[in-house]
């Protein structure tokens, strides 16, 4: 029977929702047991809050003020300390998954599964390579911890009513002291998150500038969208990195995903491969991101935008 | 003085639509563009330009795969390595695990002041490799750096996280892994390609270094390719645009 343990990710005092993604990708597996490790320095009120969700057994907490803040260096021993026992460690496939699991996977001395899209069995997992190209079927060896990252985009988060009980766990790790903490910026918009949003405005480097890129702003608003961006708009200073959508940025799956002068390039496209709806509007009509739009419109963005805004707008009215 | 140690994985070329071959066993990569992991060009170039800086007085380019993979190590010779070691591995894929045990001989042998790798290799899309080596190497790890600042026995380092910019503070020597903004790499120029021909590209083996590739890493099975995604309907104004909307439910 597979007992798995979730690492959970957390900021600002409250859960990020890839750790719930984390417990249905669990949840997957059929039957077994799924717990959480729960790292922090103030454990109390995302203790809760992970006890919640649906299917979880218990919540393993390590408290210390050293879990302030997620340096993979400083959780990793401990993870890797919690793990022993289990036959899966899953993380979620944010930057803090990223960062940390790897880590944790060479102390356990096993290989890592990264980005699991579908569980197949216990043992044997899909994955994307090639920026999505091609799907690779992987099998984790036998008779060893299973540790994973899993793709977001292709989990919805697991429900909440449930109630997992809180054990404080203590574990024998020496943690070290060569890397700190320094600053953080933080999200400043009241925008929905990017890589949760149902709805997602993306502009290219056809917005040209940091000012014109505000003219996305208001469209995304009468839509309730969060606004995402090529690699191209982010390298150019338009908008700031964690707006990136792409192989190497965001990897989203909204309901609906508004391209405006982006020409779907490989590597952005495999960010929204996922999305249910994708429109384009873009200038040239032989422009790739055509190939993979349910609703495309050749046209110049600067006309379309302000008059889509104008009509959804009155929609609402 | 000290060293830098880069990786320089070879892969198939970015702008190459990759397919999946008919019997799933891989991907077709003959004739096929292959170049250097372009998050390990990255990693170069801040390697060259903290030797610029006097900081360090050698850059190492280490590979792992096939002898063909030479063709990427001259190539990094040329854009200002001053040598290259290809560990020769032939038959398939290095899982990271692997590929960091190897990074660990080296850096215990050069006693380098970073090791700077991609933050992942666009074949696999594993990005796994830098924090393994962190891990099994006991040193600190700066992942996704968009900015690297050297200070004497410590750095400062700006990471692309998801919510921003994260910084922190690491003692040296450490492993940094690249993201696009942290530099843009230079050009190869045409002297520099004869120049790097002269350099000094050694060829050793994993069981030559002690090594011994990680049976504990997941084995690929089959390959299939993707769901495509169809063309949809094109619309020639706004109004058309909102109903196309409309009908499909998404507003
Ligand atoms: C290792 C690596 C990783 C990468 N990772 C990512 C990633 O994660 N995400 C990502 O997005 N990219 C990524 N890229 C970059 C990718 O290859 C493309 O270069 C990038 O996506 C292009 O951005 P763009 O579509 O905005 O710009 P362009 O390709 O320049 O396209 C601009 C488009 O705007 C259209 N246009 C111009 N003016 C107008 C107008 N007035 N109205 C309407 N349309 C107009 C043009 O017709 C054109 O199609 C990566 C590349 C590499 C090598
Ligand atoms: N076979 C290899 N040869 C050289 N460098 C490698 C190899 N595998 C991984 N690396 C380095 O590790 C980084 C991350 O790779 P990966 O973990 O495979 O995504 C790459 O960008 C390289 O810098």
């Amino acid at each position: 029977m597979t007992q798995i343990l979730i690492v959970a990710e957390h900021g600002n005092g409250r859960l990020n929702p890839s750790t719930a993604k984390c417990v249905s990708c669990a949840q997957s597996f059929g039957e077994g047991t799924i717990d959480i490790a729960l790292l922090a320095a103030d454990v109390a009120p995302l203790a809760a809050e992970a006890a919640a969700l649906m299917g979880v057994r218990r919540v393993l907490t390590l408290e210390r003020p050293e879990n302030a803040e997620p340096l993979a260096a400083v959780y990793a021993p401990q993870v890797a300390a919690l793990a022993e026992g289990y036959t899966h460690l899953l993380g979620p496939s944010t930057t803090f998954g990223k960062d940390l699991m790897p880590r944790v996977a060479a102390l356990l001395g096993v290989g890592q599964i990264s980005d699991v899209m579908t569980v197949e069995s216990a043992n044997r997992f899909v994955r994307p390579v090639y920026a999505g190209n091609a799907l690779m079927t992987v099998e984790a060896p036998a008779g060893q911890i299973a540790v994973a990252t899993v793709r977001m985009a292709s989990f919805q988060p697991a429900a909440g009513g449930g109630s997992a009980s809180i054990e404080a766990a203590t574990v024998e790790a020496s943690l070290p002291s060569h890397t700190r903490f320094l600053s953080r910026t933080q999200a400043k918009s009241d925008r929905p998150d990017l890589q949760t949003a149902k709805r997602v405005v993306s502009g290219g480097r056809a917005l040209a500038s940091a000012e014109n890129f505000k003219l996305l702003y208001g469209l995304a608003d009468a839509l309730g969208a969060a606004v995402g961006a090529s690699r191209a708009a982010v390298d150019a200073g338009y908008v700031p990195n964690e707006m990136q959508v792409g192989q190497t940025g965001k990897i989203i799956a909204p309901e609906l995903y508004v391209a405006l002068g982006i020409s779907g390039a490989i590597q952005h496209l495999t960010g929204i491969k996922d999305a249910r709806t994708i429109v384009a509007v873009n200038k040239d009509s032989e422009a790739p991101i055509f190939e993979v739009a349910d609703i495309g419109m050749v046209g110049d963005l600067f006309q379309v935008v302000p008059e889509l805004e104008r009509l959804l707008r009155a929609e609402h009215r | 003085m000290s060293t830098i140690l880069v990786g320089i994985k070879r892969v198939i070329d970015y702008s190459v639509r990759v397919r999946v071959k008919p019997d799933g066993s891989g991907v077709v990569t003959d004739g096929v563009k292959m170049s250097i992991n372009p998050f390990d060009e990255i990693a170069l170039e801040e390697a060259l330009r903290i030797k610029e800086r006097g900081i360090v007085n050698e850059v190492i380019a280490v590979g792992i795969g096939p002898a063909d993979a030479q063709q990427q190590l001259r190539s990094a010779l040329a854009m200002g390595a001053d040598r290259a070691v290809l560990v020769q591995v032939d038959g398939g894929a290095v899982a990271p695990l692997t590929a960091a045990r190897v990074f660990l001989k080296l850096a215990q042998k050069h006693q380098p002041l970073l090791v700077i790798l991609g933050k992942q290799a666009i074949d696999d899309d594993n990005g796994q490799t830098g924090q393994m080596l962190a891990a099994l190497w006991d040193r600190p790890q700066a992942t996704f750096a968009s900015k690297l600042e050297l200070d004497g026995n410590r750095a400062r380092v700006t990471r692309e996280v998801d919510t921003g910019l994260e910084s922190i503070e690491i003692d040296l020597p450490a492993v940094v892994t690249t993201d696009l903004r942290l530099n843009e790499p230079r050009y190869i120029k045409l002297p520099d390609i004869m120049k790097a021909k002269k350099k000094p590209l050694d060829t050793t083996t994993l069981a030559e270094l002690g090594v011994e590739a990680a049976a504990q890493s997941p084995r690929a099975v089959k390959f299939t390719p993707p769901p495509v995604r169809s063309r949809g309907i094109m619309v020639k104004t706004v109004d058309e645009l909102v109903g196309a909307l409309k009908q499909r439910g998404v507003i």
